[in-house]
């Protein structure tokens, strides 16, 4: 009969108290188990952005950290915008040749609890995630004309109820201030990535400009394009979209001219032929549509260059024969943008890391301090329950040793039995933490956009095993010592 | 087969002074040898069980069990020779109450050097009258079926001596008798020197050697 099983006849025998102290162990061995894996979700969260296509992020002078949550991870409060003249430095300009490429954001609208981005249909067709490149569940991206398109996450998808050829209406700001204005079309809906995208809608960067609100404003001649815009012949008036004919599209009306430096340039003449055909479900959408009052003689040309504006320029740097993009010219890059008065660029991931180093690995070691405390707990708890059944043991560890079991063997088995509880209540605490996560894996993953399978294993919970083993031996070295110790004659002569 | 010399052993007294328990100039015991130890309440009987089982070391003196001397092994030695070489079966049985009427028979070899032999253990069991109670915990077995397993755990390794001390005194006068033919047959067939210390007449007049302590242990006459 081995050891193990002689030990573990013991941990039967003591049912009641065996399984009290097995369960104080796998409480605190899950509690490590949610910390550590809960942690490396933050980690994924954060830090996996190296595969975003990007590494550098443009934007306003100002909180670096500030910048990088507002057009990462699109958190914290929305900072102030750059000029859109300095993006083209970037596609056109003194920067061209630094950049591999260049996607512009804009922050401000929500929807919902969701944040609204403006951007270019580049954002998906150029950059990936992980290495993955961005796949649709459902419908396409938007082209660069369809001025009122968007691309939503999967996480905005699911909780908002949203479909494609659904409409809906970025507010500007957040709160019961916030101001609600033309509808956009939802064309695609991207498949879950496990990234911030899950939470966002990509609205084409052009509807974004056409918002009223989002005319920069100070400029004498911008009020005066608006509206002459807005007299122009070829635009599209509500009364195209309240009476589609069933022959033409309704939207084929729309007329649009191709305005300088537009970012389409000269094709947008022809982009807006396209858009006339593409979007026959925004006009349907428009069609006895209530816009709460909205004006609807808004026109869909394109906002002058200089009334423009960005919150950020997410960058990626060029690179060279042999080199991949993105691992030359960043720093050159960032401090020729750093030496201008009218923006910074920060890289992300350093970002990231010192965020992580200052404030979230601290809480981590707080939190991981606290749940081995609990584990430590456990473990005296453990050594309590044996030494305290030594003193009813002392007559079978004298038959034990009668039978001709030395002083070692059975120190050893007390060791054993003690290894055993921990191990088996580690092993029940890191099911249960398993299985807890998992079944919260849902709810994180709609918060945090990174989801988590049972099977999910960190690196440090490698180290459970052996901290378990390492802690039963030291918790039940007390009570094998007494086992070693026991007198056997005096034992025996004891009545049982 | 078992010889001791010149074995002294005494315990201290509460005041520091010591006690003399075991004073025997000599005592032997061949091989397949049955004998009875008898002698009244703390003469000694026991200590001196424990003496050649090796669990007590005496103060002096020799215990040669089939030609070691076992009062010159180390306290592992004499653990691991006990296991080897001696069966012990207590007044009380001593069975382990977690493990059934097998494992405890399994758990009499776990100690030796060869490994645990379930066929030998069950036909011990067997032989015994219980083989319909392998699996039965100490708690399902009646008084004297837990003292049959305790013999079978006794016998486990094929020992050269086997040590009773009072096994039929916590038993049932109407199984008494049926534990002394089952300890005397077993001894008798595995060839295995019995010392038998009882207080019961009956049991003792069915020996034809009977020794009493106080006849040779001096450490009691002097007392």
């Amino acid at each position: 009969m081995s050891l193990w099983k002689i030990a573990w006849r013991s941990i039967q025998q003591r049912a009641l108290a065996s399984s009290l102290t097995g369960i104080s162990m796998a409480l605190g061995v899950m509690l490590v188990v949610a910390v550590l894996v809960v942690h490396g979700v933050i980690d994924r969260s954060f830090l996996n952005n190296s595969g975003l296509g990007y590494n550098l992020v443009v934007g306003a002078k100002g909180g670096r950290l500030d910048l990088v949550l507002n057009s990462v991870y699109y958190l914290a409060r929305p900072v102030e915008n750059i000029p859109y003249t300095y993006y083209l430095e970037f596609t056109e300009g003194k920067f061209k040749g630094y950049t591999d490429k260049a996607i512009p954001l804009c922050l401000g609208d929500m929807y919902q609890d969701f944040r609204v981005i403006g951007t270019t249909p580049a954002f998906f067709n150029d950059l990936d995630y992980g290495g993955k490149k961005y796949a649709f569940a459902d419908g396409r991206n938007f082209e660069p004309d369809e001025y009122y398109g968007a691309v939503i996450g999967a996480t905005v998808a699911r909780e908002t109820g949203l479909k494609v050829r659904d409409t809906f209406q970025p507010a500007h700001g957040a709160g019961p201030d916030a101001h609600e204005h033309d509808p956009f079309t939802v064309l695609g809906i991207l498949e879950p990535t496990g990234t911030p995208n899950d939470r966002a809608l990509f609205i084409n960067m052009e509807g974004f400009f056409l918002i009223p609100e989002h005319a920069k404003p100070g400029d004498d001649d911008a009020p005066a394009a608006i509206a002459a815009a807005a007299e122009a012949p070829k635009v599209h008036a509500d009364a195209s979209h309240a009476e589609p004919s069933e022959s033409e599209p309704a939207d084929s009306k729309h007329k649009h001219e191709a305005q300088p430096g537009h970012t389409a340039g000269d094709d947008d003449e022809h982009a807006q032929d396209e858009h006339q055909r593409e979007q026959p479900d925004h006009d349907r959408d428009h069609a006895g549509h209530d816009h709460h009052g909205h004006d609807h003689s808004h026109a869909h040309e394109p906002l002058p260059v200089e009334q423009r504006e960005v919150t950020a320029i997410l960058v990626l740097t060029a690179g060279a024969p042999g080199v991949a993009p993105g691992l030359l010219y960043g720093p050159e890059l960032k401090k020729a943008i750093n030496k201008d008065s009218v923006a910074q660029a920060v890289e992300p991931i350093r970002e990231m890391a010192i965020l992580f180093s200052t404030f979230v690995d601290p809480l981590r070691i707080i939190l991981l301090s606290l749940t081995v405390m609990i584990v430590i707990v456990s473990g005296i708890g453990i050594l309590v329950s044996i030494y305290n059944s030594m003193s009813e043991r002392q007559h079978e560890i004298a038959v034990v040793r009668a039978l001709g079991a030395g002083r070692r063997t059975v120190m050893l088995l007390v060791l054993l039995e003690s290894i055993l509880l921990s191990l088996g209540g580690g092993l029940l605490g890191w099911l249960v933490g398993h299985g807890l996560i998992a079944a919260l894996s849902p709810w994180i993953a709609a918060r945090t956009g990174v989801s988590i399978g049972f099977l999910q294993f960190v690196g440090y919970e490698s180290v459970i095993i052996p901290g378990l083993i390492v802690l039963a031996s030291l918790v039940g070295y007390l009570p094998a010592l007494a086992a070693y110790r026991t007198d056997v004659a005096k034992a025996l002569s004891a009545t049982p | 087969m078992l010889f001791l010399k010149d074995v002294r052993k005494s315990f201290r007294e509460p005041d520091g002074s010591p006690l003399a328990i075991l004073d025997i100039k000599e005592f032997h015991l061949a091989a397949g040898e049955q004998a009875v130890l008898m002698g009244r309440s703390g003469c000694g009987k026991t200590t001196l069980l424990h003496v050649i089982a090796g669990i007590s070391r005496p103060d002096s003196g020799t215990v040669r069990i089939d030609g070691t001397d076992i009062t010159r092994l180390s306290e592992a030695g004499r653990d691991r020779f006990r296991a080897d070489k001696i069966g012990y079966v207590f007044q009380t049985f001593n069975l382990l109450a977690g493990f059934s009427a097998l494992e405890n028979v399994l758990l009499g070899m776990t100690f030796s050097g060869g490994r645990p032999d379930a066929a030998r253990a069950r036909k011990l069991l067997e032989r015994v009258g219980l083989a319909q109670r392998l699996t039965h915990r100490p708690a399902m077995l009646s008084v004297g079926e837990q003292q049959r397993v305790a013999v079978a755990r006794a016998l486990a390794n094929q020992p050269k001596l086997l040590l009773a001390d009072e096994p039929t005194a916590n038993v049932d006068s109407g199984h008494q008798q049926q534990i002394i033919d089952l300890v005397r047959n077993s001894c008798q067939e595995e060839n295995v020197a019995l010392l038998l210390v009882t207080h019961t007449p009956e049991v003792a007049e069915q020996f034809a050697r009977v020794d009493r302590l106080e006849n040779f242990n001096l450490a009691v006459a002097v007392a």
